[in-house]
């Protein structure tokens, strides 16, 4: 058979086009947060994914996922989260479901999984994650958990996260309701401390988490627990002593803090460590939210102090990036809305950008943001990347690891945003650290030779 | 020698897994054929997962459908969303041949891919298009068995019998590809005409090259597959694989193809199994090219046989690739004292027993194993471990040096380019295996001889015969059998 001609697309898949617009061009709003459309190659990921993301980084805990063998291999420690304690969450544990437990369910299995884990690791809390045959097995998680807790006086918390049952933000939420569960106040639970935040959605990827902290520290703010980078049993469960929330990834822990509000009254503000900008704008946001004058000097200090530093290295990429074309595509829209502004700071528009789970007024937000003419698009392919990319004459792509071979192939150059990076990308040095990695790719010899 | 019996199995956790699930193995399999792509039948979890995986071994696009099943279609069969998925992978890539692969969640569900796509193919007309359907739920086996049932599902759908010509079937297992060009250089080279399958040296290892293609070019040509009928011989390195799972076996008990099952070539003894039987097939001499490579490999090893002697291998991986590597490790003293696979696999532990009857050194074989049971039975025994960076904790937290081979490759880049079979390919290898062990005496050596002898100038001090002064290496007195 003779290989056809490479076809140039100059159509997009007819399901697939209310999820793209142009910025300028069309009044509709983007179509978002529905369900992948069946064979378009989605670069998404299943709930599974999104819980264990979010739940992996409590260091001390037994992460066991209840399923077939695949799901547990997958996602066996491809996060960059540090611990500066327990190394236990870096082990995938799986009951490793075989045929026979499908057809007879298991349960028993699962019961017996979780007795030889807690002899052998001492942990206090064992999550239990469901993968997608567990609902249709007719697999009690719920039962079984509750009678594990019984039997070995900690706590077994049941993950549902059943992976055709929506999409990976449905898994944040997942994650959510069993950290809900975790923090629950006992009757010895003190009272709210002054000037005490916990810190939402970051989970310490290359020591993001400890770089915030540092800064906190300096201009007088407690971190009472980060959700969940280097997190651990004991600090969770004190997790209603903070005064208030700040949330660094919306996506996954937005539903968190709408509860804790609810719950527990603790308020909450939407944050961002990652660039110059957010980040100096996020300290005095904290700042002035507890209104404490020698905070509030403090704060201004370090952003003059830190700032200096970095200034001049971050001037002398800008002139040497200034006027490049960036598309980006991320998991979520927090990440995709402050990498529009990090990359202002270095001189470089957007061309292109899309999620794979950005909820609507991140979209929202995503459009007031870029330029007239920026493609936007939700759960892309590998095809539309590709043509919009091209089209937009982007030298830049950011996105994770199934992008990464994408871009290369076309001659692109390439940022790596995911959890498995192993530089932080968060506050004035993470700033730096971008505008490095930018320079690193774009600036680079090879493409001198393709 | 020692027998664990499935470790992973008479408990009821797997610590760490060694494996991965049944259709990441047919992915493979179909990505070695011309013009191919692929769609998983499931939650789009799955797909998403195994490609992730396959794109950072890679370091290619990989492109694979999910018929992105919800709840609704959980519920009331996932029919609409395959034949949907079936129209846009269609639209999009407009495939020569199109593989479907089940997952845990259609197999639960009872989905009938069989009965769907022929549905399908009948309702839009498009009767001419090779579809090549795989029942692998990811609990029926690990992607080694999902591999090879894909190849013998491939070669059942596709194979003919044709009118009976000279070429020769090669069939591999998952190997490199640049292992694969290796073999289809050596092929050249004793002029043997041939089919391999499945053909992913191209499709997986692709040139920089303008403009990009959605589907690379490459791959074992479909026309060649029907015509797998009707070859002179079947020579498969699938020494391991169950009869049930095997295309040789199918197309010689079906077509009459006389099977010549063998080891991969790596190591001496292997790769001459390999070329002898290519010499008898054809009639052709052996090239000059060839004895000189065999000749260089020879020389390698005497070379770096001191330094050798020094390795206790820790190997793992899947059955077939495990087994090359235990040879190669043999031939060279590098004595094996674990052996594991995440597989459940009958036919290696009989071959091993055969293999390692005549190795000084006590050896555990594990078969369904977990990499917390493998790291268990390495501590204090093995200096030196092969396979692939999923086994990254033995050197992180065992201090045991890992050589990269096999798949997943995560944490060092050109996994795709690893040589490690034929008489060159084994001389790379076994290099690369010596250097780690060098390396690694060669960071350590002052600091233990310092810690072992510096003190001795203290009063009273005595050193037992066994020490060397070198306590990583060699194997413990313990394990040399009695
Ligand atoms: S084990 Fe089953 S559910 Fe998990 S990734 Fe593999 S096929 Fe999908």
């Amino acid at each position: 058979m003779d290989v056809p001609e490479p076809v140039l697309w100059d159509t997009v898949l007819e399901e697939r086009k209310a999820s793209i617009i142009t910025k300028g061009k069309q009044k509709k709003h983007l179509k978002c947060d529905i369900d992948s459309v069946a064979g378009c190659v989605s670069q998404r990921a299943c709930v599974y994914c999104g819980a264990r993301v979010v739940l992996n980084p409590v260091t001390d805990a037994i992460h066991l996922v209840h399923g077939p063998i695949g799901c547990a291999s997958y996602t066996w420690d491809i996060r960059g989260s540090l611990s500066s304690g327990s190394e236990l969450y870096r082990n995938s544990f799986s009951t490793d479901l075989k045929e026979q437990d499908v057809i007879f369910g298991g349960e028993n299995k699962l019961a017996r999984a979780i007795d030889e884990l807690v002899a052998k690791y001492p942990a206090k809390v064992v999550f239990v994650y469901a993968t997608c045959i567990v609902g249709v097995i007719g697999d009690d998680l719920e039962a079984v958990c509750k009678a594990a807790a019984k039997k070995h006086n900690i706590e077994v918390i049941p993950v549902q996260s059943s992976g055709f049952a929506g999409n990976k933000a449905a898994g944040y939420r997942a994650a959510c309701d069993a950290l809900l569960r975790l923090i629950q106040p006992g009757e010895l639970s003190s009272a709210p401390r002054v000037n005490t935040i916990n810190y939402l959605g970051d989970f310490n990827l290359a020591g993001e988490f400890w770089i915030i902290k540092n800064y906190l520290k300096q201009v007088g703010i407690e971190v009472n627990v980060a959700f969940t980078g280097d997190s651990n049993y004991k600090a969770l469960k004190n997790a209603t002593r903070a005064s208030l929330n700040v949330i660094q990834c919306a996506g996954s822990m937005i539903y968190l803090a709408q509860r804790m509000k609810e719950l527990y009254q603790i308020p909450y503000l939407n944050i961002s460590f990652l660039g110059l900008e957010d980040t100096a704008t996020s300290l005095r946001k904290i700042a002035a939210h507890f209104g404490d004058e020698s905070i509030m000097a403090r704060v201004e200090e370090l952003i003059e102090r830190e700032t200096a530093k970095v200034k001049p290295v971050l001037d002398w990429y800008r002139q040497r990036l200034q006027g490049k074309k960036a598309a980006i595509y991320v998991g979520g829209g927090f990440k995709a809305i402050s990498l529009i502004k990090q990359f202002r700071e270095i001189g470089i528009d957007v061309v292109m950008i899309g999620t794979q789970t950005g909820r609507k007024e991140e979209y929202q937000t995503i459009n007031d943001l870029v330029d007239e003419g920026t493609v936007i698009l939700d759960d892309a392919n590998p095809s539309e990347l590709e043509k919009f990319m091209l089209e937009k004459g982007a030298h830049l792509l950011v996105g994770g690891v199934k992008e990464r071979p994408l871009a290369y192939k076309l001659g692109i150059a390439f940022i790596d945003h995911n959890h498995d990076r192993k530089h932080p990308l968060s506050g004035f040095v993470g700033a730096v650290n971008l505008a490095k990695e930018v320079y690193s790719t774009l600036c680079s010899p090879v493409w001198q030779y393709v | 020698m020692e027998r664990e019996k499935s470790l992973a199995n008479c408990c009821n956790v797997n610590e760490n897994p060694c494996n991965m699930c049944m259709p990441m193995g047919g992915i493979l399999a179909f990505k070695g054929l011309e013009q191919s792509m692929v769609i998983i039948h499931g939650s789009q979890g799955c797909a998403t997962y195994m490609r992730r995986h396959m794109a950072e071994h890679f370091n290619e696009p990989v492109d694979v459908a999910s018929s992105s099943l919800n709840e609704k279609g959980t519920i009331y069969g996932g029919e609409k969303n395959l034949k949907q998925g079936l129209d846009n992978v269609i639209k999009a890539y407009r495939p020569g041949v199109v593989g479907i692969l089940t997952t845990c969640l259609a197999e639960t569900i009872g989905e009938d891919i069989d009965r769907i796509s022929q549905e399908y193919l009948k309702e839009r007309g498009c009767n001419d298009l090779p579809v090549v359907t795989v029942n692998s739920p990811g609990y029926g086996g690990t992607h080694t068995e999902g591999y090879w049932l894909t190849l013998r599902r491939i070669v059942t759908k596709l194979a003919r019998k044709t009118e009976t010509h000279s070429k020769i079937n090669v069939i591999i297992p998952n190997i490199s590809p640049a292992d694969i060009r290796e073999i289809k250089r050596i092929l050249q080279l004793m002029q043997v005409e041939y089919v391999l399958l499945p053909d992913f040296s191209d499709t997986l290892d692709r040139p920089y090259q303008r403009p990009y293609r959605k589907i690379p070019e490459g791959g074992t040509k479909l026309a060649d597959i029907v015509a797998m009928g009707g070859a002179a011989a079947t020579i498969q390195f699938g020494l391991t694989v169950d009869d049930s799972m095997s295309p040789g076996k199918y197309l010689e008990s079906e077509f009459g193809v006389p099977l010549y099952n063998l080891p991969l070539p790596m190591g001496v003894e292997n790769t001459d199994l390999f070329i002898n039987l290519l010499i008898k097939l054809t009639g052709n001499h052996l090239p000059p090219a060839i004895e000189q490579e065999r000749g260089r490999l020879l020389d390698c090893m005497i070379d770096s046989h001191k330094y050798n002697a020094q390795g206790s291998s820790v190997i793992f991986g899947e059955p077939e690739n495990v087994y090359g590597v235990v040879k190669i490790c043999l031939e060279n003293g590098i004595y094996p004292v674990v052996v594991a696979t995440g597989s459940k696999n009958h036919n290696l532990k009989q071959l091993l027993d055969d293999l390692l009857v005549n190795s000084p050194v006590r050896c555990t074989v594990i078969t369904e194993a977990d990499f917390t049971t493998i790291r268990q039975k390495s501590r204090g025994r093995a200096n030196i471990a092969i396979g692939s960076s999923d086994g990254r904790y033995l050197t992180e937290k065992e201090g045991i040096p890992l050589v990269r081979y096999g798949f997943p490759i995560h944490d060092r880049t050109g996994g795709q380019r690893l040589l490690s079979v034929g008489y060159a390919g084994t001389t790379m290898f076994l290099d690369r295996v010596t250097n780690t062990l060098l390396e690694y005496k060669h960071k350590h050596y002052r600091r233990s001889m310092y810690q072992m002898f510096y003190q001795g100038e203290q009063e009273g001090q005595e050193f037992s015969a066994e020490s060397c002064g070198e306590h990583y290496v060699m194997f413990m007195p313990s394990d040399v059998k009695q």
